[in-house]
């Protein structure tokens, strides 16, 4: 359960950037591929949000699609795991985005 | 039905601005601003593990990263690589587990210096244990650091340690197809050992499918065959490590 830690570090990583300023929403973006279950993060993010800036903010998560690029053919393709083949028939492909795990922006009340 | 007074008519309004003779409690209107932050959520680990690495490069200590399913033979490889290292040069061994002293005990036996990390609830090391522990430790210039992670195919992955490489075991009894089943960290690995291949003849193990699994995920893996108990595949595996120690001090 590593998205407890993730998330940990995403509630710690707003806070220092937002000073005392009461947060009402965060926009994350997680890539397909990055290993990360946006379900997960969401069951953490009320707990870990809880007595901090965060508390009662919303997590808005935007997943990023996964796209790489064959070796053989040098082809752009979607990428739905890692061991995707190429319609070449290439098995070596170099993922080119899907592994992301960025805090985009965050809504703040202005008082 | 009328929605604010909840009477049968429809067809009459109220007064937005109609007097009550209590107070409500109301919220106060807020403004929103948007803050870019475009600040990737590891980053607090990515700048400890980024000090790992420079204090590493300063001390040329050769930094490994060893993951694995639990039972997957880390211990025995590491005891087994620090005696066919034999005191060629200095190393020294982070042991990460949930709980217990065992595999720093079993370390400890082939006199390499080692710190235990007990990670608790915790499911995998991170740069700043591992800064800790290093701190403890005081490898000597030219080291080999081997640390041992939690026994975990899956949250490793993610968490940089400041190592100059992960090394991802995979053992003979655990099946070829771990690689497509736990494609994270076989992608993260630059490293993948096979263990237990003594067990080979009795296992009902195809090599060669391991082998295309490990390829298709990461084609630019490292790959050796071992038995920690047979010490088949060790020297090569030991040669590598030196020539990592030999370029590390360069």
């Amino acid at each position: 359960m590593h998205e407890l830690a993730i998330t940990e570090s995403l509630v710690a990583a707003v806070a220092e950037n937002v000073g005392t300023a009461r947060v009402a929403r965060v926009r994350l973006q997680v890539g397909q591929l990055a290993g990360v279950l946006p379900s997960a993060l969401q069951f953490c993010f009320e707990a870990c949000a809880r007595g901090t800036p965060l508390e009662g903010a919303t997590l808005q998560i935007d997943e990023i699609a996964a796209r790489g690029r064959c070796r053989a053919c040098r082809a752009e393709m979607p990428m739905l795991t890692f061991v995707d083949a190429c319609a070449c028939g290439g098995l070596e492909v170099d993922l080119l985005s899907g592994q992301e795990l960025r805090i985009k922006d965050v809504e703040v009340e202005v008082q | 039905m009328c929605a604010t007074c909840g009477c049968g008519a429809t067809d009459h309004t109220h007064d937005p601005n109609h007097d009550h003779d209590h107070t409500h409690e109301h919220e106060h209107a807020h403004d929103h601003r948007l803050v870019m932050l475009e600040h990737d959520v590891l980053a607090k680990n990515d700048r400890l593990a980024a000090r790992n690495r420079a204090l590493f490069a300063a001390r040329h200590i050769a930094a490994f990263n060893f993951t694995s399913a639990p039972g997957a033979g880390k211990t025995a490889l590491l005891q087994a690589l620090i005696k066919q290292i034999g005191g060629r040069f200095p190393l020294a061994v982070i042991e990460g587990d949930q709980e217990t002293d065992r595999d720093a005990d079993r370390i400890r036996s082939t006199g390499a210096p080692v710190v235990q990390i007990n990670t608790r609830t915790g499911c995998h090391l991170d740069a700043q244990m591992v800064n800790a522990a290093v701190t403890a430790l005081d490898p000597p210039r030219g080291a080999l650091l081997l640390i041992e992670n939690v026994g975990n195919l899956v949250c490793p992955a993610l968490f940089d340690l400041g190592e100059r490489a992960k090394a991802v075991i995979l053992s003979t009894t655990e099946g070829e197809d771990k690689p497509l089943k736990y494609p994270h960290m076989f992608r993260a690995a630059g490293i993948v050992v096979l263990t237990k291949v003594d067990l080979l003849p009795h296992l009902d193990f195809d090599l060669e499918a391991c082998l295309a699994n490990i390829r298709r995920v990461n084609p630019d893996a490292r790959v050796f065959q071992v038995s920690s108990k047979t010490g088949v595949g060790l020297p090569a595996f030991c040669d590598f490590m030196a020539s990592q120690v030999a370029a590390t001090a360069a």
